[in-house]
């Protein structure tokens, strides 16, 4: 189970797009999960014949759990199928809770049946297992009152009852609340900001369009966006993660692109090698991303790979975005309005669109100085828009 | 509605077996003391004088040799009806149950059958000690090619005896000896009852307890004084331990989620043993708790009275075992 975001801890499986025998490459969508994020389509990382399918339907997986077995290197498939029992759940220490476990007795054949066994895995019976799928019971919140001190069918239905009926937006501001308050906990924040000026390149996208088809058509925050990805080649501590106490850079410029969704929330899916695509390649794909993201139809490489995120709030008219970085990255571009503003350029007063651009850094990993390199490059990219193309 | 009469137990295994030799004139019954003492415990009391000594036959004390005898005679055509006086005293005669009645349908390719009926009787509670006290049915419901039947009602210790003689195959009857006395109203004309199922005797919702023969009565008081305690148990009585009735069983636990299973005989390699393990393989995901298990304590049935209570299920010790699982 890949982590679809830093907050994920588990996701719920929700079918197989592909049958054991079947070849898969690297980047295919084998199957789909459900998060709090939505519905998303998993990509496989490895490529090779799918040779067992471990997750079913319903199953609620944990991050890093085996959901399926490849075989690779011309390995046989059906022999691993058959070889290779379903791995039970791992278990992170230190989060079981602690059940009495007394010291293991040899049972004779007339002893009392049930000695507790020694794991402190909470014992639930299997009725109770299976009641508790059927009413999204989270069965580690669950009382247990049943025989040997096993969760109980009724144990789980008084749960379900006690439940507070939860819809999938209420489960997203849980996530972009736990990821937000762990951000704001963890993260040494500094702040720069730039007003840039965009006449030029606002000018020279607009001759751009003029003599294309509707259909081809760049919307200025793809060529902000282009100019982002190549002022971080120059910056890579703002690219990238801040993971067990040490910054890895981010393996491209994956773009997470902060989408409003209309029924509240927001994700920001990866465009992937911005630095890379052509503007038109960009518009393209920014276009596809944003109705993928309305229609909860993202990927699970969109959700998993921003090395940095973009938050653009000019079209409702703000100047200026502080943002708060989405853990584990380390920085969180922001841009507002392009607004007409008085210009002073070569001692004189000219009208030219400005926008102010500004710069969340984890000052864990990089320091003012960087982030000031860095929007000086944004800047300097942005009077140059033909190199952007 | 016809006419009831008030027997006990004993008088309705009699009242079968006079009505199976008014039936069929193939029929006839043959072990120690059934003729002239009238059985060991008094079953056959009066047969001889009725039907006479080719029907009623008194045989040396070898059940090897009579066991042998009646199979021999259902595979020449007739119907015998051979009773054995305990259980422990058929190990004698377990070769010529399990090499020969067991076996000869499958040796012969179909061309032979063995429709014999041996009844014996099982069980503890008479202080009659270890060499006569046991509880080996379950043994015997190991071995393919047998029917085991296990009547503990008075309707079944009466029609059971008249069905098994249609079996084409060796039916063992097993007649639990504390039932001997157990009084009832039942029907007057004596009807065959069918062996293939096993029967609710109370239904319920919170617990299945699954027993038989000389358990069901334990086991139905014990039901009785859940229920006083807002615990509605199901009581099942199993009738055939050979072929056990799954569905029944399956079809309880599906229902009431919990198994105890009262059994006599020891748990080690038991019947109990196999039908947690039915229970297990089809409605695993209908448990919600483990199947517990009220079975003989592993040890010889004693002799002395407190000890040989304490050796075998009680209403208490089901009652506890009940409680403790629906807690």
């Amino acid at each position: 189970m890949p982590s679809l975001g830093a907050d994920m801890e588990d996701g719920t499986f929700v079918e197989w797009q592909v049958e054991p025998g079947q070849a898969v490459a690297r980047g295919q969508v084998v199957c789909v999960v459900e998060t709090q994020k939505g519905a998303v389509e998993v990509e496989i990382w490895e490529s090779g014949v799918l040779a067992k399918r471990i997750a079913v339907p319903g199953q609620k997986i944990p991050v890093g759990q085996v959901m399926a077995l490849i075989a690779t290197g011309g390995e046989d498939w059906k022999a691993i199928a058959a070889a290779v029992p379903a791995p039970p759940p791992p278990t992170a220490p230190g989060d079981e809770p602690q059940a009495p476990s007394p010291a293991p007795t040899r049972e004779t054949a007339g002893a009392t049946p049930g000695a507790p066994p020694v794991s402190g895995r909470v014992k639930v019976s299997p009725a109770a297992r299976r009641r508790a799928e059927e009413l999204g019971v989270d069965l580690s919140a669950v009382n247990a009152s049943g025989a040997h001190g096993a969760i109980s069918i009724a144990d789980v239905e008084l749960a379900a009852a006690a439940k507070k009926p939860r819809d999938t937006q209420a489960a997203m501001r849980d996530a972009i609340a736990a990821a937000m308050s762990r951000s704001k906990r963890e993260i040494p924040h500094y702040y720069l900001a730039s007003e840039i000026n965009v006449e030029h390149a606002v000018t020279w996208l607009e001759k751009r369009n003029a003599v294309v088809p509707i259909g081809e058509r760049v919307l200025f925050v793809a060529l902000q966006l282009k100019a982002v990805a190549l002022a971080l080649r120059d910056s890579p501590e703002l690219n990238g993660f801040y993971r067990d106490g040490a910054f890895r850079p981010g393996a491209g410029m994956h773009l997470g692109v902060a989408v409003s969704l209309r029924g509240g929330g927001l994700v920001a899916p990866a465009l992937h090698d911005v630095d890379k695509s052509s503007l038109a390649e960009l518009m393209a794909q920014l276009k596809d991303l944003l109705r993928r993201a309305r229609s909860g139809q993202l990927r699970s490489s969109e959700l998993s790979d921003p090395t940095i995120t973009v938050t653009n709030l000019g079209d409702l008219g703000v100047d200026t975005v502080f943002g708060v970085i989405y853990p584990p990255q380390v920085a969180l571009i922001g841009l507002g309005r392009s607004a007409l503003k008085p210009w002073v350029t070569n001692g004189e007063i000219v009208p030219a669109r400005i926008v102010q651009a500004t710069l969340s850094a984890d000052h864990r990993v990089s320091d003012g100085m960087r982030g000031a390199r860095f929007l000086v490059e944004l800047d300097r990219l942005l009077q140059q828009p033909q190199s952007l193309a | 509605m016809s006419a009831t009469v008030r027997i006990n137990y004993r008088e309705a295994l009699r009242q079968g077996l006079r009505e199976a030799l008014l039936r069929d004139e193939r029929v006839f019954l043959m072990g120690e003391d059934v003729g002239r003492y009238g059985g060991s415990y008094a079953v056959s009391k009066g047969l001889l004088e009725e039907f006479g000594e080719e029907r009623i036959r008194d045989t040396p004390l070898s059940e090897s040799a009579f066991v042998g005898a009646g199979i021999g005679a259902a595979l020449n055509g007739m119907r015998p009806i051979v009773e054995v006086m305990t259980v422990n005293f058929s190990l004698l005669a377990l070769d010529q149950i399990m090499n020969n009645a067991a076996t000869l349908r499958h040796m012969s390719g179909g061309q032979l059958n063995v429709p014999v009926v041996i009844r014996m009787t099982t069980g503890a509670g008479r202080q009659l000690a270890a060499q006569h006290s046991h509880s080996l049915e379950g043994w015997y419901a190991h071995i393919p090619g047998l029917r085991i039947v296990a009547p503990a009602t008075l309707e079944d210790a009466r029609g059971m005896l008249l069905t098994a003689l249609q079996d084409p195959d060796p039916v063992l009857i097993f007649e639990h000896a504390s039932l001997l006395n157990v009084e009832g109203e039942i029907a007057a004309d004596p009807q065959p009852v069918d062996i293939d199922y096993a029967v609710v005797r109370r239904p319920g919702a919170d617990l299945s307890l699954i027993t038989y023969g000389g358990s069901l009565l334990k086991t139905l008081q014990a039901a009785e004084k859940l229920a006083e305690g807002g615990v509605n148990a199901e009581v099942i009585d199993l009738r055939s331990l050979r072929p056990l009735d799954d569905a029944a069983i399956i079809g309880s636990v599906g229902k009431t989620h919990r198994a105890l299973i009262v059994d006599e005989g020891w748990k080690s390699g038991g019947l109990s043993a196999e039908i947690t393990a039915r229970i297990m393989e089809q409605a695993f995901y209908e448990l919600d708790a483990p199947v517990c298990r009220v079975c003989g304590a592993e040890v010889p049935v004693p002799y002395a009275k407190h000890l040989e209570d304490a050796a075998i299920p009680q209403v208490e010790t089901i009652l506890a075992a009940a409680r403790n699982l629906v807690k």
